[in-house]
């Protein structure tokens, strides 16, 4: 899909401490959120240590949170984040 | 949603405006919670409370909150303010005021969006002390005072 807009990746706290403010990413149609975290992850380090499933990375998509299936689209927000600790 | 307010916010709040705002005749009862910073956070004395959030989907978290207590609990009324930004030891950080025509539901209302703010809501703490900054870990008893409830929470306890 030539025209199809990219994703924009956000990343919070301590990792944005390590990634940065996050790129968009271009990504086949039918993606979801564990599609993107491993197309991330393919970049090498620091992305591939960063976002590793046994680190407790949670997701959003569109501001709304978001597991491993959730279907993402192309223009779609996608963030990622550590455990949240507000309150 | 006339009653059920939500805010984000780096200004600090007045919690007895804002319970004044929750008043009508129909109301038996108000119930509040107010989150402060405390002067230690780990082994170092804490300087300062920094709050890091997602800008929009604050907002959007919480309401979605709101919309479940108001389906589990009698509410004629809520208000959840949350401060950004960095605050010192002592300040206000979060406020969680509900009321209802009778008590049972404010408290547990109340106590409700407390336990899922913890782990559902998009902020985080760094606690800045005097060697340096660090951020605040997730607990595992948050996600289990949220299980409490009935609803599952994967925070601190989304490493599988």
């Amino acid at each position: 899909m030539p025209d199809a807009p990219p994703i924009r990746i956000l990343f919070f706290a301590a990792l944005r401490d390590t990634l940065g403010d996050g790129v968009p990413l271009d990504l086949p149609a039918r993606a979801t959120v564990a599609g993107v975290r491993a197309a991330l992850r393919a970049r090498g380090a620091p992305w591939h240590d960063a976002l590793d499933l046994s680190r407790g990375v949670r997701a959003a998509v569109n501001q709304t949170l978001a597991g491993d299936d959730t279907a993402v689209a192309p223009g779609d927000e996608v963030a990622f984040f550590p455990p949240v600790t507000g309150g | 949603m006339s009653g059920f307010t939500v805010r984000v916010q780096g200004a600090d709040f007045d919690v007895a405006a804002e319970l004044a705002r929750l008043r009508a005749p129909e109301v038996g009862g108000l119930a509040s919670f107010i989150g402060t910073v405390r002067a230690s956070e780990g082994d170092a004395p804490l300087v300062a409370l920094e709050l890091e959030h997602y800008p929009g989907m604050t907002e959007r978290a919480i309401g979605a909150m709101l919309d479940a207590a108001r389906t589990r609990f009698a509410l004629t009324g809520a208000t959840v303010i949350h401060r950004v930004g960095r605050l010192p030891v002592g300040a206000q950080i979060v406020l969680v005021a509900t009321a209802s025509s009778h008590r049972q539901a404010a408290f547990e209302g109340c106590a409700f969006l407390m336990d899922y703010l913890k782990t559902q809501a998009p902020f985080w703490k760094r606690a800045h002390t005097a060697t340096g900054a660090h951020w605040v870990a997730a607990k595992a008893s948050d996600d289990a005072a949220l299980a409490r409830w009935g609803v599952a929470s994967r925070n601190a306890g989304a490493a599988a």
